[in-house]
């Protein structure tokens, strides 16, 4: 039987603490919808979506509402739109994303991801069209998401992608310079990305995934920070307890959720996702766990050693608590999301090369961080190169979310609103990487990637 | 059996288990085990409740018991009892 204090302990974490589920995704293999004509195949992904995905939303807010803890997302991922889109004629892949658009617009869910291509070591046809498509196709839907995988341990990095990837940032800004670059929030450029991520804007269906699959996302970097002012002067081993309970306890949540959501939509359920993502509210901050660890600002020495400790517990804590963990699965560093991670650029603590230095222990990169408009595309291949580089070495999924400002100078606050928050625009190392980008090739895969 | 737990939390004052209960016994609602507490002038009730025969669906529930939580002035809600579950038993 529950006692009174269990109850309250969880109430707390709920009501205090922004104990929340993040998002229940569903992934839809959209093989079956190729087609040569691509109209016809558009309209196939479209049905599919909104078939499958029908009472998706509904089934959320039915689970949030009997077992009072709130989900604050439902999104749909699907198999990457090169490998579907490359059976057709079109010269432009547009249509697909707008065929996406509509189908998430109509399931109701927020955002809907797989407007992606995986050409870690080399280009199809079918990889160039999509890749040439994404600023159009960002500028002109509102909640399709893309990625794109330029490299991975196994195969190293394809130099020509990461080359291209800066140009395509920088167009998909200046198509949404309205919105100060809007687009850009939802494209990430992969190093060893995830097939059963269910965060956005990287998530996608990947090819051995099963036709229909439920994955939940969890969270809860208030109710961690919230633990830990408990163990304050404690030693690392208490710390390291706490956040384990912590998160042990913030994925027994997700696992019910998910089995509850498989179980009603009679869809399998894939894995929990133990991440810590922030939100722009005051409280819920991967900074402020740092910070409570001891720092006086996010971004100071000793940050990055801090981040390891928290990544590692969170993984260690949560673990035992799901049948099936995956996705990417540790704690998330987007800076426009994460009130703590503002404030730290605000007052000069908290740098890119720092971040940097951060996305070697954390679960993903470079994320959600708003740079000057007038940065070159080499330069953002630059900062690419550098994060697949640490992805391809560490065996890690690393990601590059980056937004050049259009018209924006470091010092400039962009606002994105909502869940993107608001982005301080920070400082670009000024000294050229054009030649460096322009040697094109691939960079070859690292030698501990022979381990048969 | 489908066990769900009320808990109520709210100033003291007069009627607030009869204000609950009334909503349940209007709705077959069965109460399996109460437990309150006053903590600082603070009224802290736990209630296990088998909603399987319920007249109502579980939306319908939670609606009701919200529209009590108005006139009484305290904090009603209803959870199913697989979150506490799954979150504090192995």
């Amino acid at each position: 039987m529950i006692n009174k204090n269990e109850l309250l302990e969880t109430m707390h974490m709920i009501d205090r603490e922004h104990l929340d589920i993040r998002t229940i995704t569903m992934g839809i293999s959209i093989f079956d919808c190729a087609c040569s004509n691509a109209e016809i195949s558009a309209q196939k992904i479209y049905d599919k979506i909104c078939t499958k995905a029908k009472d998706l939303v509904k089934t959320g807010e039915a689970i949030e509402r009997e077992l009072g803890i709130p989900i604050i997302n439902k999104r749909i991922s699907v198999t990457p739109i090169s490998l579907v889109a490359g059976a057709s004629n079109a010269k432009s892949y547009v249509l697909f994303a707008k065929a996406l658009d509509r189908a998430g617009k109509q399931v109701g869910v927020n955002f809907l991801g797989g407007f992606s291509a995986l050409v870690h070591k080399g280009f199809t046809e079918a990889d160039r069209i999509l890749i040439s498509s994404i600023p159009e196709a960002l500028a002109q839907t509102d909640i399709v998401c893309s990625s794109v995988n330029v490299g991975n341990t196994k195969a190293g990095i394809n130099m020509d992608a990461v080359k291209l990837m800066g140009e395509i940032i920088k167009g998909t800004a200046d198509l949404t310079q309205s919105t100060n670059g809007f687009g850009c929030a939802k494209l990430v450029i992969f190093c060893n990305s995830v097939e059963d991520n269910p965060f956005m804007a990287g998530a996608f269906h990947g090819v051995g995934e099963p036709d229909c699959v439920i994955n939940v996302g969890v969270s809860g970097p208030g109710v961690v920070k919230h633990a830990l002012e408990r163990v304050k002067g404690c030693d690392f081993g208490v710390v390291s307890e706490t956040i384990k309970k912590t998160a042990f306890k913030v994925t027994r949540m997700g696992q019910l959720v998910a089995l509850e959501a498989s179980k009603r939509l009679g869809v399998p359920f894939g894995i929990v996702d133990l991440s810590l993502a922030p939100t722009p509210a005051r409280g819920d901050s991967v900074a402020y766990i740092l910070e409570e660890m001891g720092l006086e600002r996010c971004g100071t020495h000793g940050t990055t050693a801090a981040l390891a400790l928290l990544n590692d517990a969170v993984k260690k804590g949560g673990v035992f608590a799901s049948s099936y963990v995956g996705g990417l699965s540790g704690a998330f560093i987007p800076v426009s999301e994460d009130a703590g991670m503002i404030s730290a650029v605000k007052c000069g603590a908290l740098s890119l090369d720092k971040l940097e230095a951060m996305t070697c222990v954390c679960s993903v990169g470079l994320d959600m961080i708003v740079i000057p408009g007038d940065t070159s595309a080499s330069t953002i291949s630059a900062i690419i190169a550098d994060e697949a580089a640490i992805g391809m070495i560490n065996n890690k999924t690393t990601a590059v979310r980056i937004i050049p400002a259009p018209g924006k100078k470091v010092g400039d606050v962009v606002e994105f609103g909502g869940l993107l928050g608001t982005g301080p625009v920070m400082e670009v190392n000024s000294a050229s990487s054009e030649e460096f980008i322009s040697r094109g090739g691939r960079i070859p895969a690292p030698i501990h990637s022979l381990r048969n | 059996m489908q066990k769900a737990i009320i808990s109520v939390i709210g100033k003291d004052k007069v009627g607030i288990i009869f204000g609950v209960t009334k909503v349940l016994s209007e709705n077959s609602i069965n109460i399996l085990d109460i437990s309150q507490t006053i903590l600082q002038d603070m009224f802290t009730m736990m209630m296990i409740v088998d909603i399987e025969n319920s007249k109502v669906d579980f939306e319908t529930i939670s609606q009701k018991l919200a529209d009590a939580s108005k006139e009484i002035g305290a904090d009603i809600r209803i959870q199913l009892e697989s979150i506490f579950d799954s979150m504090h038993r192995i």
